[in-house]
């Protein structure tokens, strides 16, 4: 059963993936987007960390997504226009990184084979709130503590770019 | 544990199957009898000028921006609240930092304006 | 937790038969005491006083026309009235609405879905909430549709930030009272309701609401939910003064009653999250401990007086309060409602740590 579910999440996040990638429309884009996302939220679940798989919903699906979305309707930039390429060397550049991350990935689907035979039951309670809790005020506290220094650094940009339409609209 | 996720599942699909019932039997049944009139863009009865799909205000983008920062910051503080009973006084202090630094920011973007509706 | 397939599809089929209802009747109740509030009868015509008007309602607008904009995007069209409500109905998955019953060795529970982490299935929900109405603002391809749309977006995810940190605080009071004794929170809305169980001084209920802290997050946590689901008075997205009809302007027929299914049942389900969150959910003391089908049936009208409760709330304050206006609402929610639920969250964790202390 649960393989069942997981050959269907895959494909499913799979035909989003290409979906987001092919349709010339970017709220269309975006939309199969937050359907990759959550069918990766699904597979957090198959690895028993709904915490994680929460998260993934709210933060990607329903935060960054929300961001992207306004930045496309808001830009007025639904309409790709796929004729012109403003950057030349995109293109094989592209092609270029999407070779080495292919190879990455069989290389670690090649080395994960051979995990398959670790008990499954360590990694259980994982993506617990209160194992998560645990080691994050204690083995990772440092890297915590960063990250409300990072997201402050966030705030601060963010300031900077209303500052900038500030003082735009003060010209006018 | 997975079998209340798979209630969840299955209530999922009755959610999607919910909303589609109806559209479905209502498209059978309805009367349809388009004109070109009726079709277009209703603006009070002004013809329409001009696209919509246009560029919006900026502040819009912004509030964007900070939510996703604090969003990210009250997700830290779920696994925080479930746990601090037993981590005690020094997971208190510890977020009481988390929080005092991101205080600081949302104290510095209320006082340089950038919450201000303008 | 279930003992087959069936018995789920049973249960999830029932829920949404529930919500439906709830969504259907809640319309004429709005009505009857909008109308009573304004000195008006309100809908009596169709069947017993106007009892049947919701199907009334519902056949009628089964058979309108479906009108789609020829400028308008047609999946995305499509798409936004069922995005809508697929949250508004998931949600209430993880409420628990009252205990078990047993009908022929059969168990009906009316906890349907009890997860660990049911708070943050709540929050990932009504964060995706936002892209009903969004995406049918855009995809109508009206001025009037956008503007509702992009304000309606804006709106909901500055209130979202308040009802995240508020709803921590029923966590946090969670660990004070944990009936287990571990001194830890729960994100599992089933072990909030038992932690609400028994009195205080032998007459006031144990609930959260009146707990030092628990009020004031109640508060908070009403405003931020009355704006998350878009009612009156922040009910901006729809102003039909400025902005027509808002992001359902383009809409008719059967999409336009899912907006408005949406809507409703959203409201129905933070009506239970209040009363699971503050008022202890089915809990009542003297009634809680009466056991079999009679204190299932007891705890689940218990939990529907509640609910109602809210309910009449929000219907009292559409007929009172005028719609705020837009600057003011996106000031109050980051520069009030925001530090506020800080502050009381903030207060909470020192609260429940010094009473560990004493």
């Amino acid at each position: 059963m649960e393989t069942v579910i997981f050959i269907t999440t895959a494909i499913v996040a799979v035909g989003a993936a290409l979906g987001m990638v092919l349709s010339s429309n970017a709220v269309h884009s975006a939309l199969f987007l937050i359907l990759n996302f959550c069918a990766v939220a699904v597979m957090y679940l198959l690895l028993r960390a709904p915490f994680m798989a929460a998260v993934q919903v709210t933060v990607y699906a329903g935060a960054i997504m929300v961001l992207f979305l306004f930045v496309i309707m808001l830009l007025g930039a639904e309409k790709a226009d796929l004729g012109s390429e403003p950057i030349g060397w995109q293109k094989p550049v592209g092609v270029l990184l999407g070779a080495v991350l292919l190879a990455e990935g069989i290389y670690v689907a090649y080395k994960g084979i051979k995990l398959v035979d670790a008990p499954i039951t360590a990694a259980l309670g994982i993506g617990q709130p209160t194992t998560l809790s645990a080691v994050l005020f204690s083995k990772y506290l440092l890297p915590f503590e960063v990250i409300s220094i990072l997201l402050l650094v966030a705030i601060v940009g963010t300031v900077v770019l209303t500052r900038r339409t500030v003082k735009l609209k003060e010209a006018e | 544990m997975l079998s209340t996720y798979a209630f969840i599942g299955i209530f999922t699909v009755a959610a999607i199957t919910f909303p589609l019932l109806p559209l479905i039997i209502s498209a059978i049944i309805r009367p349809n009898r388009p004109s070109e009139v009726k079709l277009s863009t209703y603006e009070c009865g002004l013809e329409a000028i001009g696209e919509i799909w246009v560029q919006f205000k900026v502040q819009y983008y912004l509030y964007a921006l900070a939510f996703v920062i604090f969003d990210i910051e009250t997700v830290f503080l779920y696994p925080w609240a479930v746990a601090y009973g037993q981590l005690g006084l020094f997971a208190l202090i510890e977020m009481g930092i988390f929080l005092m630094i991101l205080t600081v920011g949302l104290v510095y973007a209320w006082k340089k304006g950038a919450l201000e509706w303008i | 937790m279930y003992e087959s397939l069936w018995v789920m599809i049973i249960h999830s089929v029932l829920l949404a038969l529930a919500a439906l209802t709830g969504f259907a009747y809640l319309t004429l109740m709005e009505r009857k005491i909008l109308a009573r509030m304004q000195h008006r009868v309100g809908p009596n015509k169709a069947g017993p006083r106007g009892f049947l008007q919701p199907l009334a309602d519902a056949v009628k607008l089964m058979f309108k026309e479906d009108i789609m904009p020829a400028d308008a995007d047609r999946w995305v069209y499509t798409l936004a009235p069922i995005l809508a409500t697929i949250p508004a109905v998931i949600i209430f998955a993880v409420i628990p609405l009252g205990k078990d019953f047993v009908f022929f060795g059969e168990r009906v529970t009316l906890t349907f879905a009890n997860i660990d982490i049911g708070l943050l299935y709540l929050l990932a929900v009504t964060s995706i909430g936002v892209y009903g109405i969004t995406l049918a603002g855009w995809a109508s391809n009206n001025k009037y549709s956008m503007l509702g749309g992009v304000r309606s977006a804006a709106q909901m995810i500055s209130y979202e930030l308040a009802f995240g940190l508020t709803v921590l605080v029923p966590v946090m009071l969670t660990a004070w009272h944990n009936p287990s004794g571990d001194g830890l929170g729960s994100l599992n809305l089933t072990t909030m309701v038992d932690a609400q169980a028994g009195t205080y001084l032998g007459f006031i209920p144990r609930w959260f609401i009146f707990t030092p802290t628990g009020w004031l997050a109640f508060i908070v946590f009403l405003i931020a939910a009355t704006a998350e689901v878009t009612r009156a008075p922040f009910d901006l997205v729809e102003a039909e003064q400025e902005l027509v009809g808002g992001y359902a302007t383009e809409y008719s027929s059967m999409k336009f009653a899912l907006f408005f299914m949406a809507e409703y049942m959203k409201l129905i389900a933070m009506s239970a999250l209040a009363a699971t969150f503050f008022l202890g959910g089915w809990r009542f003391p003297g009634l809680e401990n009466i056991g079999g089908n009679w204190g299932a049936l007891i705890s689940f009208i218990v939990m529907l007086v509640k609910i109602i409760f809210f309910l009449f709330l929000s219907i009292w304050v559409r007929a009172t309060f005028p719609r705020i206006r837009y600057d003011r609402l996106m000031d109050f929610g980051w520069k009030r409602l925001l530090p506020v639920s800080l502050a009381t969250m903030a207060a909470t964790a020192v609260f429940v740590v010094l009473v560990d202390q004493l």
